[in-house]
């Protein structure tokens, strides 16, 4: 019975569990509920992928209503990748979501930011989950409205006006995404995203259907924060409260590239479409031109955080520049870089958190010396740096390998020029941070602080280094993900 | 003892030295030992390893399918973890005198460092793979890192960081590719001799990807990819001895031939189109080198540049594209290291003793160390090549190897660098020994006893090549040939 709806339960337990939260408000019972929910529901993720490998992509229809007319779940093994990514990370932030939000939010908001929290990974699981398109926009929001929340809930001036500004930018792409569902909507009369990619090719040359293309993807893109759309993302990962920061750089933008690779590959008839191919070449510029600025403006700043969401534009680059060579190796370095990048951002977000806990400041200069006096938080900052750099024996290693090698087949030469400028220039501002953190000159005295919460960061981190010791589990997955969703045999 | 298995014990042994000196770091008496313990059980162990695993591998770990972490044992690499290791224990006591006086917070990481460096450098020397090398070149990057940067003034973090990211830079930017290149034409990243790729690739590629490697292994410092060797100076003396003269920078030399030997193979570089480049360019760093060495005042800065000109010698040697060269490469490797570390020794010796840095300060500083001064002598005769030193010998063979293919452009550069070595050498000399000392000079002795045993050890090693040459050779004859060979 469990097993049959599994697919669903993994949407619907944290949907549920929200609004129990709400109402067991501050007592602390609440912050153990939302973890035993939080746990069991990755555990049902990893099952779910372990299904997903072993039969094939599992279909779920809403309410018992068969596709098309009904909503129908469908989990393939990229979303089950994705699925268990989102709600291992989940299980394991949440835990230390209240100390680490201690400091910014006062007490009696905590519960609301858990709440929050509880919704965006509901969003997040439902994007990845669904095999509706609509219902894809559905959880896009959801996600985008719990996460404007969020980023607000510290009550600090430049953090209201980052959702602000994000609010404004995440609904125009919402909006772009909504249009482009209805074009296709009016042109075949269906929302199931595989009877989309069976009808579609009937109209494939029509005008509709490259406009709804095109608002499909940048609607998608704003969310993906795809260079030159990237602005809203560099004021909320410097001003959102310090915890949700990690969560949301680890796993927001991720998901909207998912839906990318969705769209592109398993709705629109890409290679019969006059545009089709243009759009892809776009996106490859998009992805190089994201990666050098990225790198550069990370260079340039002083703020750690500012460095770190530049860096991520430029990661987003990477990961988009394999999804648009559109060929398996390309798909399949995309998917493994998604999967590793999450992690590797996550800990370094995390770390940062922990470092200005208490000093509240995140110039380099504040950071001074207190790698020596936190060592573990040290140690994992150095691993997510060298992960971020590429050095062998990290998962960056491996992304950055196999994103080089699906270049190398792809005869893109410029382009491997390209990723390898953009990853020297991340070793300056990596070291930039690490210097920082273990200048031994500036030796000030730290306030005590709870080794509790290096947990989260040790598993993150030791995620990273698995991977970069024995990819092949991942690499597996991510290969048979990829063929999937360019549906090769 | 079974070749797996000790590969197993070396390069374990570095690592539990590391760990078990973090555990006593609050005694330093018995870190020292530790260091010494481990370092001599690795020489031990190295020296008693059978010189061929005969293609049989220790695979550690498998990061990417298809792509072990795997070690073996060959001459070239055996010789090199020799050297290494055995000129570790010296530096090991000249340290122990080095660091001594001071009480300096900072020695158990100098230490740890130096082991898991070593650790680093055996992996690199055992590698049966150009992946496995890869990953043990870029840890021994980032482990040497806090030792360049280890008095934490604001001048070491700046060379320390200039260190680490052209070293780190050039090898994701050139290195990283070149390696993938080899994997998708040649399908395989196995060191084998005569090569993996023959065949396999275009000839007209062949030679641009050995560029990628050789601007891309830059701890081989040929020039523009130099300038980190210099930088490393700020190092103190003992590192730069070890890692600046031996360790790091042969593990670059020793990388680039491996490459050219097992993955390339002579034959086919010897025909391709544009064979000579390498060569050139090589052949270019060393006068550029010798005469920037020239123009120094600082004594490591001048021996950073003759060490940039030697280390083009072991590419020189290795870019002639035959066996003999693989041979002379590997004898200047040795000839080299000794000479070297007992040059930096020497300068080590004489700032602890009296501050000095300075070329131009060390007038009649001969009378107040001699016998430091005399080790000095006989390590610069061998950087020259007088016989009967280490250096008159590599040297030779270098000249023999390019007398064999004719190249006339590599007996040319080695006759101007020999005259230009003399320029840098001799005039220092003459200081120390026959000019008056300068006014304001203190009076100083000897450094302090393990710093001078160990520079009087290492340059004994540079007089008596000849006893130990021979075995050198009948080492490497397995895969290099002899260097009679061509006569019999």
């Amino acid at each position: 019975m469990i097993a049959q709806h599994a697919q669903i339960l993994v949407v619907i337990l944290p949907l549920l569990c929200a609004p129990l939260v709400l109402l067991l408000g501050k007592s602390r019972i609440a912050v153990w509920f939302t973890v035993g929910v939080l746990s069991v529901n990755a555990l049902l993720t990893w099952w779910l992928l372990l299904q997903v490998l072993t039969i094939g992509t599992l279909r779920y229809s809403l309410g018992n209503w068969p596709a098309p007319w009904g909503i129908e779940y469908r989990l393939d093994p990229l979303g089950a990748l994705l699925q268990v990514m989102i709600a291992s990370i989940a299980a394991v932030m949440a835990p230390f979501l209240r100390k680490l939000l201690a400091e910014e939010i006062g007490s009696s908001r905590q519960y609301a930011a858990l709440v929050a929290f509880i919704l965006l990974t509901a969003g997040l699981l439902g994007i990845v989950a669904t095999g509706d398109a609509f219902n894809v926009f559905v959880f896009l929001e959801i996600s985008s409205l719990s996460t404007y929340a969020l980023i607000a809930i510290a009550d600090k001036r430049d953090a209201l006006l980052a959702s602000f500004r994000y609010l404004i930018v995440g609904t125009i792409g919402a909006t772009f995404f909504l249009i482009g569902i209805g074009l296709v909507y009016i042109l075949t009369g269906t929302l199931n995203m595989d009877d989309l990619a069976v009808r579609l090719p009937e109209v494939s040359h029509t005008n509709t259907t490259q406009i709804a293309l095109i608002f499909v993807t940048i609607g998608i893109a704003i969310k993906a924060a795809i260079w030159p759309l990237h602005a809203w993302l560099i004021p909320c990962y410097s001003y959102a409260p310090r915890g949700i920061v990690a969560f949301l750089a680890a796993l927001s933008t991720k998901v909207a590239l998912y839906a990318l690779a969705r769209f592109l590959f398993g709705v629109f008839p890409l290679a019969d479409m006059p545009i089709g191919s243009v759009l892809l070449e776009i996106l490859q510029l998009l992805a190089i031109a994201a990666m050098l600025i990225g790198s550069a403006a990370a260079i340039a700043h002083s703020n750690v955080r500012a460095v770190l969401a530049y860096s991520s534009v430029a990661q987003i680059g990477y990961i988009t520049l394999g999804l648009a060579l559109a060929t398996s190796a390309g798909v399949t370095a995309a998917i493994i870089h998604m999967f590793n990048h999450a992690f590797i951002k996550g800990s370094l977000f995390m770390c940062i958190a922990i470092l200005a806990t208490g000093s509240g400041k995140h110039a380099l200069e504040s950071l001074k010396g207190l790698g020596h006096r936190m060592p573990i938080v040290g140690i994992a900052l150095l691993i997510g740096g060298f992960s971020l750099v590429g050095v062998p024996l990290t998962s960056g290693f491996i992304s950055k390998w196999f994103l080089i090698t699906a270049l190398v087949q792809a005869e893109k030469w410029i382009w491997i020029v390209a990723v390898l400028l953009s990853s020297v220039m991340s070793i300056i501002y990596v070291w930039k941070i690490v210097e920082a953190v273990f200048d031994k000159s500036d030796d000030k005295q730290v306030r005590s602080y709870d080794l509790s919460v290096d947990i989260p960061i040790v598993l993150l981190a030791a995620v990273s280094l698995y991977i970069g010791i024995n990819s092949s589990a991942l690499v597996s997955t991510a290969e048979q993900a990829s063929k999937w969703l360019l549906g090769m045999p | 003892m079974d070749a797996l298995s000790g590969l197993g014990l070396i390069l374990s042994t570095p690592f539990i030295g590391a760990s078990l000196m973090i555990l006593v770091r609050r005694a330093p008496v018995l870190r020292d030992a530790v260091t010494m313990i481990t370092s001599v059980s690795l020489f031990i162990l190295v020296a008693m390893l059978p010189s061929n695993s005969d293609g049989a591998v220790f695979v550690l770990a498998e990061p990417i399918s298809g792509l072990p972490i795997s070690f073996g044992t060959e001459p070239f690499g055996k010789l090199f973890a020799f050297i290494a290791s055995g000129l570790w224990i010296v530096t090991s006591i000249y340290s122990i005198g080095y660091l001594g006086q001071k009480t300096d917070p900072n020695k158990t990481r100098y230490f740890v460092c130096f082991a898991l460096s070593l650790g680093s450098t055996m992996g690199i020397a055992f590698a049966a793979n150009l992946f496995t090398l890869f990953i043990f070149y870029e840890a021994l990057t980032l482990v040497t890192y806090p030792l360049v940067a280890h008095y934490g003034t604001p001048e070491s973090r700046n060379g320390a960081r200039k260190y680490l990211q052209i070293l780190l830079g050039s090898s994701i930017a050139l290195f990283v590719p070149g390696i993938i290149i080899v994997y998708l034409f040649a399908g395989t990243l196995d060191f084998q001799e005569g090569g993996v790729l023959n065949g396999k690739l275009d000839p007209a590629f062949t030679i641009p990807l050995l560029l990628m490697f050789l601007y891309g292994v830059a701890k081989s410092a040929v020039m523009p990819v130099h300038s980190w060797l210099p930088s490393a100076m700020v190092a103190p003396a003992p590192v730069s001895a070890l890692l600046h003269a031996v360790a790091v920078v042969k593990a670059g030399v020793f990388t680039i031939t491996k490459i050219i030997a097992f993955i390339f193979g002579w034959e086919m570089l010897a025909s391709s189109p544009g064979a000579n480049l390498p060569l050139y360019i090589a052949g270019f760093t060393v006068i550029a080198a010798s005469v920037h060495a020239l123009q120094q005042d600082n004594i490591k800065s001048m021996l950073a540049y003759s060490t940039i000109a030697q280390l083009s010698y072991v590419v020189m040697a290795a870019s002639l594209f035959l066996p003999i060269g693989g041979l002379a490469a590997a004898l200047h490797i040795a000839a080299h290291a000794v000479a070297k570390i007992t040059l930096f020794f020497v300068a080590g010796a004489i700032y602890l003793k009296s501050g000095y840095t300075l070329i131009s300060q060390l007038n009649g500083i001969g009378r107040n160390m001699p016998l430091t001064l005399l080790a000095f002598t006989i390590a610069a005769a061998s950087m020259i090549g007088l016989p009967p030193t280490a250096g008159f010998f590599s040297k030779w063979f270098l000249l023999q190897a390019a007398f064999t293919t004719e190249s006339y452009f590599t007996v040319g550069v080695i006759t101007i660098s020999t005259a230009l070595n003399a320029a840098y050498f001799l005039p220092i000399l003459y200081r120390a020994f026959f000019k008056a000392p300068n006014e304001d000079q203190k009076s100083f002795g000897e450094a302090p006893w393990p710093v001078l045993a160990a520079l009087l050890f290492t340059a004994a090693l540079s007089i008596t090549f000849l006893a130990y040459g021979n075995a050198i050779m009948e080492l490497e004859a397995p895969i290099f040939g002899s260097i009679f060979n061509k006569y019999d």
